[in-house]
């Protein structure tokens, strides 16, 4: 089963300087109980991604083409009342900085109460609920902690209240963005191992948006490579990660300093720029820095199978 | 040995709590360190360690309750606003938000400018200044005319190290200077850093969480810990054999880029103790893995060893692994 499926998903925006193809062509799945992980540079569309999943877009972005099928229904053609529903519901989210998702004039037990407000639990149902789920995430004395405001937390702490917040209505699937970026090493870990766990438990599926790779290949099933507003690469994390096709991906991958074994003063780095969005390039859109360009990287590369599940946008990933 | 930078026991207050029940917590509890001319050190520790604020006290930007900062042969911490802008000519700062650190009305020509205007400086011509930083940090001379919105986050952070280094300064204090940044382009600014530092003989105070980052740039290395520093060492040496067991469990929960490999994990207990509420002895005892009686009561004391101090009772042996081998896989 598909929990999510994006198919062919374009995106623009109307600016100044013309029509910005923040999205093109994108297309990937996100099964169910996965976690599907989402790398790419800053301005390689994961935002536009999730606001477009969320029916978020600013005023001046639109659909233009293309579907988000959501548990059998297409987002992109459900009115504000509908995806109301089910934001928070069916369709959760975390986000990089906790505090901004949390409300700072009310106690952490009356913000989980009000996320219920759906359910027709009583009062001390909700209640009772809340503190199991702090429980879940291991705040220590959920009881007391319910009567606590967000800044009464740490950083750690707030984003598990966070989470469990984001999961309190079971939904079908959790968009995380960046949530561990702002967490030292130890917290980082203990979160993911914690966002696997309660992923298990609740049954949900996840996609996951970072640009942190050990994080992606540590807690993701399948990762999907971003750049420039489309997808480079597709594939289970092992396929993407221990054979990269498309040559962004590779290059990405490269230039992690965690992989340079040595101590290096000089890291690896991709030259050169992301294309302007206004003005697309009729062809490959990594061609511009690509080292193994070819001729035939001027018209529009196809999505090559490289093996079940792995696919790349590449010329070459074909050849072989 | 030519020391630039010395900081002693300095110690940063913060008044805390509502008017009637005001508490003062430490930030910053009694942090030592030397900074040698063109020498890179890194602090490490999590979001709330102190990292930040030992920045800020170490360029004035924030006043120290005890200790002393001297830099090159002054005595930097007693000296007010005035007296110390002269010095923020040889020290200078890259703030964490490369954006939000430059003025969104202002172009980047001027923001480059700007140092020069704030000090006075009327022998060097911007004209001339701003296109020879430019290039310095790698950017064309056509971005004099743009404005901070229409830069990527790699090139906002080159503007800031433009403004950073115009003035020539003898040190550089970047706080998380790759935060937000993506793999590739977080190595381009650390290349630029590393090169500027080889060429202008800079030395660098890196402030960071990313560990990778420390390996590749920093010479010597500290790990912060509820305001203190826990381990100070050479940055090899720490990542060979991390004396310290928060250093160690830092290093074991480093995720790596490989969806295969083996993880030997020192799991710790997620509860960072609130600075309200500092624990007794060893502050790390609450989540140590290695706690034994003494450590409850009793704080250690710095063992300075040759190039390594670490601030425990029994620092770890080489490939030490915790009692009950808690491994997390």
């Amino acid at each position: 089963m598909t929990v999510l499926a994006i198919k062919d998903l374009n995106v623009t925006f109307s600016t100044e300087g013309g029509q910005l193809h923040a999205l093109k062509n994108v297309s990937f799945e996100v099964p169910e109980r996965r976690i599907v992980g989402v790398v790419g540079e800053s301005g390689c569309g994961k935002s536009t991604l999730i606001n477009a999943i969320l029916g978020l877009l600013a005023d001046n972005g639109s659909v233009d083409a293309g579907s988000i099928t959501f548990e059998g229904e297409d987002l992109t053609r459900l009115g504000p009342a509908r995806m109301q529903e089910l934001r928070g519901q069916r369709i959760s989210t975390v986000f990089q900085d906790p505090m901004g998702a949390l409300n700072p004039v009310l106690s952490v037990g009356r913000q989980m109460r009000n996320i219920q407000y759906r359910s027709g639990r009583s009062r001390s149902e909700k209640d009772a609920r809340s503190e199991a789920m702090l429980r879940q995430v291991r705040i220590p004395d959920a009881q007391a902690a319910l009567t606590r405001y967000p800044h009464e937390f740490s950083g750690g702490m707030r984003q598990r209240v966070a989470i469990a917040m984001a999961l309190m209505m079971k939904p079908a699937l959790l968009i995380a963005d960046e949530p561990t970026t702002a967490l030292d090493a130890t917290l980082e870990v203990a979160t993911i191992e914690l966002l696997r766990e309660l992923q298990q438990d609740i049954a949900c599926s996840v996609l996951f948006i970072s640009h942190h790779l050990g994080v992606i290949a540590e807690l993701c099933d399948d990762v999907v490579v971003m750049y420039a507003g489309e997808v480079v690469e597709r594939g289970s994390t092992r396929q993407v990660f221990h054979s990269p096709r498309h040559p962004y991906a590779r290059r990405l991958l490269e230039c992690d300093p965690a992989r340079q074994s040595g101590r290096t003063r000089h890291l690896p780095t991709i030259p050169g720029e992301i294309p302007d969005l206004r003005q697309r390039p009729p062809g490959c859109v990594f061609a511009t820095r690509c080292d193994q360009r070819v001729d035939a990287c001027d018209k529009v590369p196809p999505d090559v199978a490289v093996e079940t599940g792995h696919v790349a946008r590449c010329i070459l990933a074909e050849a072989r | 040995m030519s020391g630039i930078l010395e900081v002693r026991d300095v110690e940063v207050t913060f008044e805390v709590g509502p008017l009637m029940r005001r508490r003062s917590i430490l930030g910053v509890a009694g942090v030592s360190f030397d900074l040698h001319a063109g020498e890179t050190f890194a602090i490490v520790g999590e979001s709330g360690s102190g990292k930040t604020t030992l920045a800020r006290a170490i360029n004035g930007l924030q006043g120290i309750s005890a200790g002393s900062i001297r830099f090159g042969e002054e005595r930097i911490d007693t000296l007010g606003g005035r007296a110390m802008k002269p010095l923020r000519r040889r020290m200078s700062m890259m703030f964490q938000d490369p954006v939000g650190s430059l003025s969104p009305r202002m172009k980047v020509g001027n923001l480059i400018a700007e140092p020069f205007r704030i000090h006075e400086i009327v022998d060097k011509n911007p004209s001339v200044e701003v296109p020879r930083l430019l290039s310095l940090v790698g950017l064309t001379p056509e971005f004099a005319d743009r404005y901070p919105h229409q830069l990527s986050g790699g090139q906002a952070r080159r503007v800031g190290v433009a403004r950073a280094i115009a003035l020539n300064p003898a040190l550089i204090i970047a706080d998380e200077p790759t935060a937000g940044l993506d793999v590739s382009v977080q190595g381009e600014v650390l290349n630029l850093l590393n090169d500027l530092r080889e060429r202008l003989g800079l030395a660098m105070i890196i402030i960071t969480h990313n560990l990778h980052v420390v390996h590749h740039v920093a010479d010597r290395m500290a790990v912060m810990y509820l305001g203190r520093f826990v381990e100070v060492g050479d940055t090899d040496e720490v990542f060979r054999a991390p004396r310290h067991p928060y250093t160690a469990a830092l290093l074991s929960a480093n995720p790596e880029p490989d969806p295969d490999k083996a993880r030997d994990r020192i799991a710790l207990p997620a509860e960072v103790p609130s600075l309200l509420a500092r624990p007794a002895g060893c502050e790390f005892h609450s989540r140590c893995p290695w706690v034994a009686a003494r450590c409850k009561s009793e704080a250690p004391e710095f063992v300075q060893g040759r190039t390594r101090r670490v601030a425990c009772h029994t620092p770890l042996e080489p490939g030490a692994r915790p009692p009950e081998l808690e491994v997390t896989q």
